[in-house]
């Protein structure tokens, strides 16, 4: 029964959830700049709105330009039903999902990039070209990270990293797992496009990364990127929320609003640092991701001095 | 019939393939007939003989030569190694009627066809070979045919040097391989190549066997730094002949490193650190110069080099794992090990084949000139996409599989105390990073070659292939979606494999069925696939039924775009090439912009490979001068090798009578 309401609450959240975390950020950057801001609900109403237009394609495009957002989209939706939101065991769970997990959002990456390329243009083959570099600096950082939580734990799947053994691990090596979340952290940020890596408003071409990508997208199409977008956000929150409050409880009254209360907390975490930073020159990023592979790096070479 | 029978039976036939085609006219397409149908009958023998579970004596046989015998077994390393030799060369040959007929290729046909015979039935002998002296005489049939093959086209320069550089290293390859085997001999007192335990070869015997092994066999399999041939001879080989090369001769010297440190007592721990360490080095540097390619055919080989690290990563935890007697390590590795090898003889003779035909279609391999093939060749669009997902590791394909074997066993040591830790935590990291640059590669080969629109008139022009090289394409990369669906299937061959390669060590090897998850992925791949394409038909539904317009993509409002100004490769691959100067060392000729109104300039770049040209290059230089008098051997008289022939046929005599 609870393995049942588990699920239903899982997939529902995964579903509905994700453009909710957009509105928290851009409510916490409008309150940051003194104004009011969009309604929080607003991701909805522009996702309602793009998926009953018609959409302009290029006669340029092929049938990729159309598959790059439904595969991404439902690339992340599957690497969702990996991660164990609540901390209790994920819908699907096996020994090495977590390398699932990461090559799943690779195929999201580079079905982005190819829709990009389609289309001929050469802004978004700048763009592609940006996204598949700073992901080559992000793979490390995160494999690193893994590997120091799967050492932690002693388990092999992501319901092992991320379940009821976090808490756990704060106290066997709370700084291990100090340098993790931040390295994991700034993972969340440029995986999402987020500041200082790339500035979701901005109204540049040249300097964007993964905005420039869909710049031809329009329509339904246009909304299945941003829903995928969003869901990629929720899904990677998520592994951040487990790993910085790490509440295990058999209860569904009790994990799922912690969750929910947890995920708000990393969105207005992201608003925070959108709002009071600014974005990186392009060429300072690769170094801001080295420091990235070196915090959760650094977080693995100290587990080996403690004997396991 | 033993199964070991019939794949004798079906290494001839390979043999045999080509010569009839030999005393055909020079304009008859009899020959390529009897080469199909032979290599077909062969693959069929062949793939019995090697799937058969009856195993059979092993079968010996005197000869007149004074040293070895002919000894042939097929165990079930041997088996997982034979399947590509079968596979890849009977549906090369059927690519070939309408990549290389007799009737376009009219010079060399007939010489291409029987040296594409005559590799894979002396590598088939290779892999069967329990006899040193036998092992090394078809390994140098193997390596000879494979020269002449590269030099297909020997009225060109750059195919002359290519198999000129090839030759060259694949004899240092052998001449190491004779010292390995000489080295066993003087230690175990025979050729035989049978597991031999620590009485027999004491540590300082077994560790010279190794480095020279991984030496010879390192070079064979282009192993970073022993890559140098490895790219030019890809590159200018035709793209039928690439794709064995790279598919399964590659691999040759995979086998023989799997076969030799099976053999050997057990390794200590630097062994395997130190294969794990070359294969990251070789995975990593191996895509940042793929990377950096013009050529498409090049930056396949490059690949190669990078497939050959992740697979020499695995044979190092393997290692490890024996090591530190921890058959869970082993099984994962060896069998990411052989799962690999099956997929790049998979993906990359399809992704060989998809450049064939481009280079068919379009008439150019290279990368900047191209663009927009989508349209013009649908088929062989999707084909190279499929192969290309399947080599990023993406799931649900094949690639991804056999990296999440190595992975798997990689961090299961690192989780275990030891010295080992640290080699397994890079390499981790190292294979993540290969990755992500693996997808950077296949983004910008894809994108700039079907995407976008044409950058030449080759583009503009190209045409679809004919069946006859799509058929093989379509059976490689429905191969590569049933092992990427349902890899359970190949789990029996793999755990029986790692049993053999275990079994000098004692315990039981685990099944990597228990260790993988092997029975959860063809879920997540249905899901995946189910929802995907359902989400893509319902995207295209959606828009249906208003009309679409269909303008040109968005140019700022620029009056007269060029497709010339959409981003190359080069461009694409500036940013992350940029990061990685310092190992590629790249060379730019850059035009002066001095004058108000410059004059019309170019621009040129390209990558050279730095370990051929600045190490092994001037290294052969000072070899050659210093070597002078050895030409006094080499006097291009017929009568003088003759007299050399005659003179080794004495010392034979003499050695048996005195031996």
């Amino acid at each position: 029964m609870i393995a049942m309401i588990d699920l239903i609450a899982h997939v529902l959240l995964l579903l509905l959830m994700p453009p909710l975390l957009l509105g928290v950020i851009v409510k916490t950057k409008a309150a940051f700049a003194g104004r009011v801001g969009a309604p929080l609900l607003q991701p909805y109403y522009d996702l309602i709105k793009l998926f009953q237009k018609g959409t302009v394609l290029s006669r340029t495009t092929t049938w990729v330009f159309l598959a790059g957002p439904t595969v991404t989209l439902f690339a992340v939706m599957v690497a969702g039903l990996l991660v164990p939101l609540s901390g209790r065991p994920a819908p699907l769970r096996f020994a090495g999902d977590f390398i699932l997990f990461a090559y799943l959002l690779a195929l999201g990456r580079f079905f982005t990039a190819l829709a990009a390329l389609d289309t001929g243009s050469s802004f978004e083959g700048m763009g592609a070209s940006r996204e598949v570099t700073f992901a080559c600096l992000a793979e490390p950082a995160l494999f690193l990270g893994l590997l120091a939580l799967a050492r932690l734990s002693g388990g092999l799947s992501l319901t092992a990293l991320l379940g009821g053994q976090v808490g756990g691990a704060w106290i066997a090596a709370a700084p291990t797992m100090v340098l993790v979340v931040g390295g994991l952290f700034i993972i969340l940020l440029v995986e999402n496009s987020r500041i200082p890596f790339d500035d979701p408003n901005t109204h540049l071409e040249l300097t964007m990364i993964h905005e420039v990508m869909v710049l031809d997208h329009g329509g339904p199409a246009l909304g299945a990127v941003l829903y995928g977008a969003a869901v990629k956000l929720f899904v990677l929150s998520a592994v951040v929320a487990r790993l910085m409050v790490p509440v295990a409880s058999e209860r569904p009254v009790i994990h799922w609003p912690v969750f929910v209360v947890s995920m708000l907390l990393v969105a207005v975490l992201i608003g925070v640092v959108e709002s009071v930073m600014a974005r990186l020159r392009l060429l300072h990023v690769p170094n801001l991701l080295l420091g990235a592979c070196l915090l959760t790096g650094l977080g693995f070479i100290l587990l080996l001095g403690s004997s396991s | 019939m033993t199964s070991t029978q019939l794949i004798l039976v079906a290494a001839g036939l390979l043999a045999g393939s080509g010569v009839p085609g030999l005393f055909a006219d020079r304009r008859a397409r009899w020959g390529e007939w009897v080469a199909v149908i032979a290599t077909s009958a062969a693959a069929i023998a062949g793939l019995l003989g090697a799937l058969l579970p009856d195993a059979g004596p092993s079968l010996r046989m005197s000869w007149g030569l004074p040293w070895g015998r002919f000894d042939v077994a097929a165990d079930a390393v041997s088996r997982v190694f034979l399947l590509p030799v079968f596979l890849i060369p009977a549906l090369g040959t059927i690519y070939g009627l309408g990549y290389w007929s007799q009737l376009e290729h009219i010079a060399n046909g007939r010489k291409l066809r029987f040296f594409y015979g005559l590799m894979p039935a002396a590598m088939a002998v290779v892999i069967l070979a329990r006899d040193g002296a036998l092992f090394l005489m078809a390994w140098e049939v193997m390596a000879i045919s494979a020269f002449f093959l590269v030099t297909t086209e020997d009225d060109k320069r750059e195919t002359r040097k290519a198999g000129w550089v090839y030759f060259v290293a694949t004899h240092v390859g052998t001449l190491s391989l004779f010292a390995m085997f000489a080295v066993l001999r003087l230690a175990t007192g025979s050729f035989t190549l049978a597991p031999t335990d620590g009485a027999v070869l004491d540590p300082s015997i077994s560790r010279a066997v190794f480095i020279l092994a991984v030496a010879g066999f390192g070079l064979k399999a282009g192993l970073m730094p022993l890559h140098v041939w490895l790219p030019a001879a890809h590159a200018n080989a035709p793209s039928h002949v690439s794709a064995v090369l790279s598919g399964v001769m590659l691999k040759m010297g995979i086998y023989g490193l799997v076969r030799i440190t099976g053999l050997l007592p057990a390794s200590p721990a630097w062994w395997g650190a130190m294969l794990v360490a070359a294969g990251a080095v070789s995975a990593v540097i191996g895509l940042v110069f793929a990377l950096a390619q013009h050529d498409l055919k090049r930056l396949l080989a490059y690949s190669s080099i990078e497939n050959i690290g992740i697979i020499t990563v695995g044979l190092g935890l393997a290692l490890l794992g024996r090591s530190a007697n921890q058959p869970a390590w082993a099984a994962l590795g060896l069998g990411g090990v052989i799962l690999h090898v099956w997929n790049h003889c998979l993906f990359k003779p399809l992704l060989f084949f998809g450049a064939g035909s481009i280079q068919h279609g379009a008439g150019t391999r290279r990368i900047e000139r191209l663009g927009g093939l989508a349209r013009r060749m649908p088929r062989t669009t999707g084909l190279f996409l499929v192969g290309s997902i399947a080599i990023c590791a993406l799931p649900p394909l094949n690639g991804f599989v056999s990296e999440l074997l190595i992975y798997l066993g990689l961090f299961r040591a690192v989780g275990a105390p030891g010295a080992s830790q640290l080699a397994t935590a890079a390499a981790v990291a190292a294979l993540a990073f290969a990755g992500g640059l693996a997808a950077a590669v296949f983004a910008k080969l894809f994108g700039m070659a079907f995407l976008g629109e044409p950058r030449s008139d080759h583009a503009i022009h190209a045409h679809e292939s004919p069946a006859t090289m799509i058929g093989p394409m379509t059976v490689m990369a429905g191969l590569c979606v049933a092992i990427g669906m349902f890899p359970g299937i190949t789990a029996p061959l793999i755990d029986r494999a790692v049993a053999v390669w275990w079994s000098p060590i004692g315990s039981q090897a685990p099944s990597v069925r228990g260790l993988a998850p092997f029975d959860w992925l063809p879920f997540t791949s249905l899901v995946l696939l189910v929802l995907s394409g359902a989400g893509f038909l319902a995207l295209r539904r959606a828009l249906s039924p208003a009309p679409v317009q269909r303008p040109g993509t968005w140019d700022c409002g620029y009056g007269a775009p060029s497709p010339r100004m959409q981003y190359t490769g080069s461009s694409f691959g500036q940013l992350l090439g940029a990061l990685f100067a310092w190992a590629t060392c790249p060379r730019a000729r850059r035009p002066r912009m001095g004058a108000l109104f410059p004059k019309e300039a170019r621009f040129r770049s390209n990558v050279p490979d730095i370990v051929l040209e600045r190490a092994v290059l001037p290294l052969v230089r000072v070899a050659a001068d210093f070597l002078r008098w050895a030409r006094l051997l080499q006097q291009g008289q017929i009568q003088v090798y003759v007299l050399y022939i005659l003179l080794t046929v004495l010392v034979l005599f003499i050695s048996m009578y005195a031996v």
